[in-house]
This record gives structure tokens, C-alpha cells and sequence, in this order.
């Protein structure tokens, strides 16, 4: 299959899940965790590079990592997102770049789908579409769980087990994302077409539908893109995706 | 007459706490708070802010830790109505859709949003459109669905619309007749507690007082539980 096509397809895949999950984490100011992921993921996929194996496997630990952090941070300390944020994007991005090969460092912090080979792309796919049915699976949950605690507890709702399989999804979408967008973008990757659909929708159908078709499109029309412009991909779909959410705000009133 | 008198006696409580202590953060909030619920009460739960209303309703529900003997009626079923819902607003949702967060099937909301007084193209309202007065509401509703036996309603402190809470004390009687609810509930409205409950606590951490609301609520009791300023002003009653 031609190069570009794989591409296209890993970068569609990735970028609809990526989108559909975003839609989950913009209450509660989750989708600013995705931030500090990503940057902490930089050390990972700085020794992928080095080692020459798969930055989504390198980023991968590092991922887990930010999770526990973030879940000691959040329980045992009063530290606040921001400071967190602060703390983690800091630490992360200058322990990548003690050892971070500076001739590779565009494809850590912005990402490179642009040499993905088949079999990576088949992976990706199936690992996406396996995480959509996941997300799927516990979104009704997941979205009282993240409206009140509480009344989700009060319904006898396990919410360890269900912020298990969310921040196992997060985790997954994250390390996915750094090979298309790069450690410094996942953010984007996951809140912004979500932003957009909020903005665009009357209903919770319509957000999460509208969330992972404006990831799907971002992806679709950024590598197009690369492939016109020579690019990189990562930032070109984020700038696109960013041209949707200013759209939006048009309509946002009407 | 005896029949009955011997069946409210002979009735084992829906409800027995015995010596409830709960700690948040290292801090009492409740301090050995025993009392008894049966079929049919409504029991109003009084007291200033912070006294740990919200948090008593919070361990009968089990969703907090605590000490001491919190026990229901065997296979008893709770309904919750939270105070208040901030994050709602983050996620646009319709009516339908937030009943459908509980597995709701579309027959059975209409029915229930029918008894709580919406009519049917309330489905498709936004949440984060609805004032705060039918917000209540729905939330009443939602808390009904699976026909709980006992209600748990936390009162909002503001932002219910003027005129709104007559309504939602009207509701809440016309309930619990149609349903037959035993209801527990946090307000801070005397004049709720004198139409409507037949048994109150006065809560500062510890149990200030409990009893009928002719018995418990007068001036002494209202000025250790709220403080010396307060004032009790005569009731009027219809």
C-alpha cells in the first residue's frame, strides 16, 4: 500500500478516537491532564529515537507513569492542575532533552507519521477501534461519573473500575497520539474537536458524533496538507482543528 | 383505631442510625447522631451551614465513611437528590439523554417526567437551559426512576427561582401520597418543616434536638442551633 495512504489511515483512526475520548474529558478540567501527559511521554519517545524502536511503546510507560502521578498528586497533595502541570511539562521536557538526539527532536515534540510501515498502521487500527468500543462502552458511566460522584456512587456505580478502564483509554490515546502529533500536541489532539463540537451541539449524541468526525476531518485534511505543503502532519492538524473551533464560535450563539 | 396504633408500633423502622461519627479530613462532622426512620416519615434534617446535613445524607447513602450503625429495611430502595450539580453544565445533554446516563428506556421518562408535572416535549430541553426551579424537578424525577421507597433531598441554598420552592414542597407531598415515600430532607425553611415533616433533627454535629416540629422547634432550641441572634417568629398556619 503507498506510503501516504497508511498515513492517512493511522492519522484518521488515531485522530477520531482521540476526538470521540475528548469529548469524555472536557469537564473537570481533564482535558488539561492530556497536557502534562504528553509532555511527560517526551523521555519515552526520546529513547525510542535513540534505540530505534516504536515511540508509541516508549511513550507508552511514561504515560502510565503521569497517570500515577497525577492520581498521588491529585489524592495526597492539594497541588492544583495548574501547578501540576507546571511541574510535570517542566521536568518532562527537560529530562527528553538530556538525551534526546537534537537531529530528532521535530519528531518528538511534533510528531511524524509520515514513515509509519503496514503493519504499524494495522496495529493502530486495531487498537483504536478497540478502544472506541471501550470508551463506547463506559461513556453513559464515565459521564455521570464525571457530573457527580456522588450520584453515581448513590446508584451503585463502581467508579474505581470505570476511572480504571477511562484512565487506561486516556493513557492508550495518549501514546498513540504522540506519533502523530508529537509530545508537546496530544493535548490539542483530544480537546480541541471536542471544544468545537461543544460548541456546535444541541445534545450529548451530537457532541460525542461531532467530537469524533472533527477529529477524523482535522486528521484527514491536515495530512492532505503535509502531503501539499511538506508540512509536518502533527502541526498541520492541529491548525486545522483550531480553524474548526474558530468557525464554531460563530455559530456558538445562534 | 387500635389496628392502626398497634401497626405503627409493631412497624420496624425503615431507618436505625445508632452512634453515627463521621470524619472528614481528620475533622468530626458528625458526632454520635442516633435516630430512627419509619414508613411514611418525613423527617426534615435542620441546622446551620456546615453542620454536616449534606454529609449525614452522604453516609445513609453509604458513599461516605463512618462509624457506628447505619441500617436500612432489608432491600429498602433510595432515591438521591443531590444540592446541586455544577459540572452538568460542562457536557451538552438533553433531558432524555441525562435519564439515559441510568439505562432509562423513553416510556418510562415520560411517565415519570408526567409525574413530577413536565409535559412531553421536555425530552428534548437542554439541561444547561432549564431553569433552576425544573431543574429540581427533573432531578426529583430522575431520583424516582426504579420506584425508590425512601426519598433523599438535599435543599439547594440559592438559586432556586422565587416562587419555585412552594412548588417543589407541593411536589414532594403529592409524591409522597402517590407513592407512599418515606422522605429524609435538608432544608433550612422553617416553614417546610411545620407543613410538611412530622419528625425533625436539629444538626450542629451533634444532635441538638428531635422531635415532632411543635415539640422540637422552639425559641431555646432554635437560638443554641443557629446562634443567639436568630429570632423565631410566630407561624402562621392556614
Amino acid at each position: 500500500m503507498e506510503q501516504f495512504s497508511l498515513s492517512l489511515i493511522a492519522g484518521i483512526f488515531i485522530g477520531g478516537a482521540a476526538g470521540y475520548l475528548g469529548t469524555l474529558m472536557l469537564s473537570k478540567k481533564m482535558a488539561l491532564v492530556a497536557g502534562p501527559l504528553g509532555h511527560l511521554t517526551l523521555p519515552g519517545i526520546a529513547l525510542a529515537l535513540l534505540y530505534g524502536f516504536d515511540v508509541s511503546l516508549g511513550a507508552f510507560p511514561f504515560v502510565i507513569l503521569g497517570i500515577i502521578l497525577i492520581w498521588l498528586f491529585e489524592i495526597r497533595t492539594k497541588l492544583s492542575a495548574e501547578a501540576l502541570t507546571a511541574i510535570v511539562f517542566t521536568s518532562g521536557v527537560a529530562i527528553a532533552f538530556l538525551f534526546l538526539p537534537i537531529g530528532q527532536a521535530e519528531t518528538a515534540l511534533v510528531g511524524d507519521i509520515s514513515k509509519i510501515g503496514f503493519l504499524d498502521t494495522l496495529v493502530i487500527c486495531i487498537t483504536c477501534l478497540f478502544i472506541f468500543l471501550l470508551i463506547k462502552r463506559i461513556y453513559f458511566k464515565i459521564t455521570l461519573i464525571n457530573i457527580s460522584e456522588d450520584l453515581a456512587k448513590s446508584e451503585k456505580i463502581n467508579v474505581k473500575k470505570y476511572n480504571l478502564f477511562y484512565l487506561f483509554s486516556i493513557a492508550i490515546i495518549v501514546a498513540l497520539g504522540v506519533k502523530v502529533v508529537g509530545g508537546l500536541l496530544t493535548a490539542a489532539l483530544v480537546a480541541i474537536p471536542a471544544v468545537t463540537a461543544r460548541n456546535l451541539s444541541k445534545n450529548l449524541f451530537q457532541f460525542s458524533l461531532g467530537g469524533t468526525f472533527l477529529g477524523i476531518l482535522s486528521a484527514f485534511l491536515g495530512i492532505l496538507l503535509f502531503r501539499i505543503t511538506g508540512f509536518p502532519a502533527g502541526p498541520l492538524i492541529i491548525i486545522v482543528s483550531t480553524i474548526f473551533f474558530l468557525v464554531s464560535l460563530i455559530f456558538k450563539k445562534i | 383505631m387500635g389496628i392502626v396504633i398497634k401497626n405503627k408500633f409493631m412497624l420496624e423502622p425503615i431507618l436505625k442510625v445508632k452512634k453515627l461519627n463521621v470524619k472528614l479530613e481528620n475533622e468530626e462532622t458528625i458526632k454520635d447522631l442516633s435516630f430512627e426512620v419509619r414508613e411514611g416519615d418525613v423527617l426534615t434534617i435542620l441546622g446551620p451551614n456546615g453542620a454536616g446535613k449534606t454529609v449525614l445524607l452522604k453516609a445513609l447513602l453509604g458513599i461516605l465513611p463512618y462509624e457506628g450503625e447505619i441500617e436500612w429495611q432489608k432491600e429498602v430502595k433510595i432515591g438521591y437528590v443531590p444540592q446541586r450539580l455544577p459540572f452538568i453544565k460542562d457536557t451538552p445533554m438533553n433531558v432524555e439523554e441525562f435519564f439515559k446516563l441510568k439505562g432509562v428506556l423513553k416510556g418510562e421518562i415520560k411517565e415519570i417526567l408526567n409525574s413530577v408535572g413536565f409535559k412531553e416535549n421536555f425530552l428534548n430541553k437542554k439541561i444547561g437551559e432549564l431553569s433552576s426551579g425544573q431543574f429540581q424537578r427533573t432531578l426529583i424525577a430522575w431520583a424516582l426512576v426504579g420506584k425508590p421507597d425512601v426519598l433523599l433531598f438535599d435543599e439547594p441554598t440559592t438559586g432556586i427561582d422565587i416562587g419555585g420552592e412552594e412548588t417543589i414542597y407541593g411536589l414532594l407531598s403529592k409524591l409522597k401520597e402517590e407513592r407512599g415515600l418515606t422522605i429524609l430532607l435538608v432544608t433550612h425553611d422553617l416553614s417546610v418543616v411545620f407543613k410538611f415533616s412530622n419528625y425533625v433533627i436539629c444538626l450542629n454535629k451533634c444532635s441538638i434536638c428531635q422531635g415532632s416540629p411543635k415539640e422540637v422547634l422552639i425559641t431555646e432550641n432554635l437560638q443554641e442551633l443557629y446562634g443567639e441572634e436568630v429570632k423565631f417568629y410566630e407561624h402562621h398556619r392556614h
